[in-house]
Parts: structure tokens; C-alpha cells; sequence
């Protein structure tokens, strides 16, 4: 398991190193992609945009910005973005946002998409069955960006109400302000995670509860609640948590939706803007933190799965 | 392969019920997959909205037909937004572009993730590997983030949008395709051919392709749904197709010298399903009808060919079931 987890960890290093060189051309190659008519246009001569060329170290030769780049990323002195404040210091406050926001939704994703799933599972075929997996379909196919935007419009159409959408309220102030904060995009970007969670756990207990050892735990005469509870369901669950781990991975897309919708200010609705005003600096540090994370997430993902299911070697 | 099971289906139907017509048979198809049948007929509708969107609109979906902000009435099926365009009109424009973008990217990047697929299976060695681990790294990073990236180095037009998306679908194609080529390269057909002389191209193109087009299908159809969320998603951000140009149903043969745009019944306003809901999230006061009925068109279109690609994956190859 070691040599498997040393190995995995020297593959993400040279991923990381490939990814790295993919974002830092692609940014540079991107037709029009010149940072400094968005931040100075017309009104610039062109000796001035020169300068802020200059400025931003867009003048050196790539190997050079490549490397001073890489340089900041590992001393974490990141420069500054496009409004002038601290890279460094925008994450420390950003990735925090995001973080909560990703916990809360996990954890609506699991109370929604497990409980139903079983149900769904232990009657089959039943009218509650039908709903949930019609109910799943349709969470599959709702678009999150439109849902957000319900969420937020009819309470102010029809009660006049709106979350506070200014800056992110921390939980240790305002803990009230904080959850009218982030409960209401955690649920719009649990809800789809959740349809598929459900999914997955109907069909993985019913194969588990088709295995010998559930009928063996039937014929000793146990209770439906212990053989459901205690035999089916720990079994039924270790896909689920596999699949879990990997939608964290997909929700950092979704969270650059509802963290535009509601304004929060996450590392999502950062890495949009830093696309829109071409802000090569936090859109390359971004994508390779978040690839960071990606990779870590899959190897304890991979490592959960070996424990819970030791029939499970990796070598 | 999975040719071979669909026949084999085909087979045991004549047993079972022998002398049956095609059509009555294709009606016992559609009689045990109700919500396929549903699926199929969405999306037939919607094509039909796109392509004689002039005739089914009641009003240009650009000019002022009404005051701004009126609920869903008679004269105006969906109501109208903050400038009085009439929003029924403007959903049964931007079916076209849903549709033309959600078919094409699907279409470039299952040919090609296909294509990648059969090959990356059937050599193996150290041109699989190399594949195969190109694509756990593209399909481990967020593909909303990868698209965001793509679409903004490839820049704003249709035809990039297309690529974008297309190129994000290739991975996930190229991954599901390899398997079943794995699985189809030891069959004794392919030794055959081999033994016969047969070159390697020939072997891929003549005798593997066909076994996993069955797959390619439904994987494409399940891919429909996700390209067109993709796309409402990016217009949705605000880089989607620029409103300022014309959209024609025909722009793909602008590249013959065509004028698409020559045909004015296949040309209309870019409007699209995404932009208008975040018009309408962004305008003051609210107006909650103005943003419902875009969003409401995505999800039926995505829940139709969900449901159709399920379906098609149930009669198709049902041993698929739980895995697709």
C-alpha cells in the first residue's frame, strides 16, 4: 500500500508538472489575449500599455514567466490580481468560502440522496420508488444555474425576501447570517449530486439484498430493521462513498455557478472573473491548486475504497 | 458484439411471436418503453420548433410586441421580458441553437473519442498508456472548469463552441469505447481476419467499428443531454454564442462557399435558453416568469434525451443497465 500510495504521489507531480505548462500556453495563445487592453483600452496610448506589459512580467520570454510563476507558487508571495489586491491573501479568504459551501452541500447531498435511495430500494416498484426515481430523473436534468435563479427571484418577487448577497459573513460572527448565506446555494448544487447519489444507492442495495448472506440473515429469523440496517446497507454504501468522493471533484464546476448567482465569494466565482479580464496570474494558480485537490481527492478516494472493501488490493 | 445481441433480441421476438410485421414489432418496442417513446417525442417536437421556428413563433422574437414584464396570458403564451419581447417566441428560437450546438459537439467528439478509443484498445502497449492516462487526467479535472479555459483561449463563435464542448466529450467516449474494444479483440472474428492478412486499419475499421457503433449510439445520446446543459451553462456565464451576429441552421457549410444566411428560413436571431435567464436574473425589479420558461425549455430538452438514451441502452444492450 505504501509503495502504491509513493507511486500514485510521483504520477501526480508529473501530471501537475503537464497540467502547469497546458494552462500557462493556453492562456498566452488565446486569440486576443491581451491583458492589458482590458485594463487600460482606449484611453491608453500604447507606450502605456507597454509599460503595464512590463509590469505584469508579460515582456519575458515564457521560460522566464514560467518560472517565476512557479517560483510564487511554491514561496506563496502570488502578486497581486487585477483590482490590485493580494493574490495570496484573496485565496486565504476564498478557498474558506468555498470549502463551507462544499461541505454543507455534501452533507444535503448525502441526507437526500441515501435515505431515498434505500426507501427507493426496500420497496421497490412501489408509488414512493416511482416518485423518487422520477424525481432523480428530472434533478439530473435541471439545469443548477436556473434552479439558483428561482431560488433567489420568487422569495423576492412574492415576499420580498433576499439572502444577504454582500460579502461572505463569517460562521463564528453571525452563525443565523452565515446558514441565509450558504444553505440556499448548497442545496441548489446538492440537489443534482443528490439525484445521482440516490440513484446509485437503490441500485447498489438491490443487489446487495439479493446476495446469500442477506437471506441467510432473513432465514435466522432477524428483523427486516436489522437485516436492512446492519447486513444490506454498510455493504450497499462503500459504491456510494467512491462516487461521493468524486462529485466533490465535478462540484467545483457547479461552484462557479452558484457562486456567481449568489455572490458568494469563493474560489469558483474568482476563477471566472480571472478568465473574463484575462487574469493570467489567478487563472493558471486556480487550475493548478484545484488540480492539486483533484488528484489528492482521487488517491483518498481510492485509499477509503481499499479500507472499506478489503477484498480490494492495489499493487 | 452488442450487433450481435441486438440481433439476437430480434431473434428471439420472431420466435416468440412469429409473423409479426416490423412495425408492430417496433410498436412492442415502444409499448414497453413508455418514457423512451416520451423522450423521443420531445425531442421531435423541439426539432420541429427549430426548424419552422418562423411559422410556430407568433412574433419576431427581437421586436417590441408588448409592455415589458407580463405574466404567461393568451397573447403571449410566456409572457414578456423587461423590453416586451414576447418570450414564447424568443423559447422557439433558441431551440435552434441548442439543438445545432448539443448535436454537433456530440457528433465531432463521439467520431473522434471513438476513432481514439478503437485505436488506444486495440494496439495496447505504450500507445494505450499513454492515451489512457491522458485521459484520467482531462476526466479527473472539473469539465466546467476545462470548457471555461477551452472556450475562452478558443475565443467566442459558434463553431468554437462546438469544438469546446466536443473536445471535452472526446475523453469520456474515448474511456467506454477502449473497454469494449478490449473485450471485442480477442473474438475469434478479429483473429480470422488477421490470419487472413488483414492490415490493422482494415481490422479496426471493418470489423471492430461496427461491433461497438451500438455503444457509440447510446453513449451519444446519454453525452446529448450534458452538451446541451454545457452549452445553456456557458451562455448561461455569459460566454455562450455573442448575441450580435445572425444564427443560421446552416452555418456548418459556410466553409463551401455557401452563404448560410442566403436561406432566411433558417436564419434567425441568436437567441439562446441560458442568456435570457441570466438577463433575467440580472434585471431590477424581478420577474420571475421572464426566467422560468427559458430554464423550463433546457430541462424538458435534457430530460428527453436522458430518457432517450436510456431507453435506447435498455433495448440496445440491456446488460448496460446500472453501468451507463
Amino acid at each position: 500500500m505504501q509503495r502504491y500510495i509513493a507511486r500514485r504521489l510521483l504520477q501526480a507531480v508529473v501530471i501537475l508538472f503537464v497540467l502547469s505548462i497546458a494552462v500557462f500556453l493556453l492562456l498566452r495563445i488565446a486569440p486576443g489575449a491581451d491583458p492589458a487592453l482590458l485594463r487600460c483600452g482606449i484611453s491608453c496610448t500604447e507606450e502605456q500599455r507597454e509599460a503595464i506589459r512590463a509590469d505584469l512580467g508579460l515582456k519575458d520570454a515564457y521560460h522566464v514567466q514560467y518560472g517565476n510563476w512557479i517560483r510564487e507558487v511554491f514561496t506563496g508571495s502570488l502578486g497581486k490580481d487585477i483590482n490590485e489586491g493580494d493574490v495570496a491573501d484573496q485565496l486565504m479568504v476564498r478557498f474558506p468560502t468555498t470549502v463551507e459551501l462544499l461541505i454543507i452541500t455534501v452533507m444535503v447531498t448525502v441526507a437526500i440522496g441515501i435515505p431515498f435511495g434505500i426507501v427507493s430500494a426496500v420497496y421497490r416498484n412501489s408509488a414512493a420508488d416511482y416518485s423518487a426515481r422520477f424525481i432523480a430523473i428530472l434533478g439530473l436534468a435541471v439545469p443548477s444555474f436556473w434552479i439558483a435563479t428561482l431560488v433567489l427571484l420568487v422569495p423576492q418577487q412574492y415576499w420580498d425576501y433576499a439572502p444577504p448577497l454582500t460579502k461572505t459573513i463569517s460562521f463564528f460572527d453571525s452563525p443565523w447570517d452565515n446558514m441565509r448565506q450558504f444553505v440556499p446555494p448548497a442545496i441548489v448544487l446538492g440537489l443534482a449530486s443528490a439525484a445521482g447519489v440516490m440513484r446509485l444507492t437503490r441500485s447498489s442495495m438491490l443487489e446487495v439484498m439479493r446476495q446469500d448472506y442477506v437471506r441467510t440473515a432473513r432465514s435466522k429469523g432477524l428483523r427486516e430493521q436489522v437485516v436492512i440496517g446492519r447486513h444490506a446497507l454498510k455493504n450497499s454504501l462503500i459504491p456510494v462513498v467512491t462516487v461521493l468522493g468524486l462529485q466533490v471533484i465535478g462540484l467545483f464546476g457547479g461552484a462557479v455557478i452558484v457562486e456567481t448567482v449568489f455572490n458568494l465569494q469563493g474560489i469558483g466565482q474568482y476563477f471566472l472573473v480571472s478568465l473574463f479580464t484575462k487574469d493570467f496570474q489567478v487563472a493558471q494558480t486556480l487550475t493548478l491548486y484545484i488540480g492539486a485537490i483533484v488528484i489528492l481527492m482521487n488517491l483518498f478516494v481510492d485509499i477509503v475504497y481499499a479500507w472499506l472493501d478489503p477484498r480490494i488490493r492495489y499493487t | 458484439m452488442a450487433q450481435a445481441r441486438t440481433a439476437t433480441i430480434a431473434a428471439e421476438l420472431d420466435e416468440v411471436l412469429p409473423r409479426m410485421g416490423r412495425w408492430r414489432r417496433a410498436g412492442l418496442i415502444m409499448r414497453d418503453n413508455p418514457l423512451g417513446v416520451f423522450g423521443l417525442f420531445v425531442i421531435v417536437l423541439l426539432s420541429v420548433f427549430a426548424i419552422f421556428a418562423p411559422v410556430i413563433a407568433p412574433h419576431d422574437p427581437e421586436a417590441f410586441v408588448g409592455d415589458g414584464r407580463l405574466g404567461p396570458s393568451v397573447d403571449h403564451f410566456f409572457g414578456t421580458d423587461k423590453l416586451g419581447h414576447d418570450m414564447f417566441s424568443r423559447v422557439v428560437y433558441s431551440a435552434r441553437i441548442s439543438l445545432m450546438v448539443g448535436f454537433m459537439s456530440v457528433i465531432f467528439g463521439t467520431a473522434v473519442g471513438t476513432a481514439i478509443g478503437i485505436t488506444s484498445g486495440y494496439l495496447g502497449g505504450f500507445v494505450d498508456s499513454l492515451i489512457q492516462r491522458t485521459v484520467d487526467t482531462v476526466i479527473a479535472f472539473p469539465a466546467l472548469l476545462l470548457l471555461l479555459i477551452l472556450r475562452q483561449v478558443l475565443g467566442a463563435s459558434v463553431q468554437t463552441l462546438i469544438f469546446a464542448i466536443g473536445v471535452a466529450i472526446i475523453f469520456p467516449v474515448a474511456r467506454i469505447i477502449r473497454g469494449a474494444v478490449l473485450s471485442e479483440r480477442n473474438n475469434q472474428y478479429v483473429e480470422a481476419a488477421r490470419a487472413l492478412g488483414a492490415s490493422t486499419p482494415r481490422i479496426l475499421i471493418v470489423h471492430i467499428a461496427p461491433n461497438v457503433t451500438a455503444l457509440a449510439i447510446i453513449v451519444a445520446t446519454t453525452l446529448l443531454g450534458t452538451a446541451i446543459l454545457a452549452e445553456a451553462a456557458l451562455a448561461f456565464l455569459g460566454l455562450g454564442i455573442p448575441e450580435s451576429q445572425d444564427f443560421s441552421m446552416l452555418f456548418f457549410l459556410s466553409w463551401t462557399g455557401f452563404d448560410p444566411h442566403s436561406i432566411g428560413f433558417l436564419t434567425g436571431p441568436a437567441v439562446t435558453w441560458g442568456r435570457d435567464v441570466n438577463t433575467a436574473r440580472n434585471s431590477f425589479p424581478v420577474h420571475v416568469w421572464w426566467a422560468f420558461f427559458p430554464g423550463a425549455a433546457i430541462t424538458l430538452t435534457v430530460l428527453g434525451f436522458n430518457l432517450l438514451g436510456d431507453a435506447l441502452r435498455d433495448i440496445l444492450d440491456p446488460r448496460l443497465r446500472g453501468r451507463l
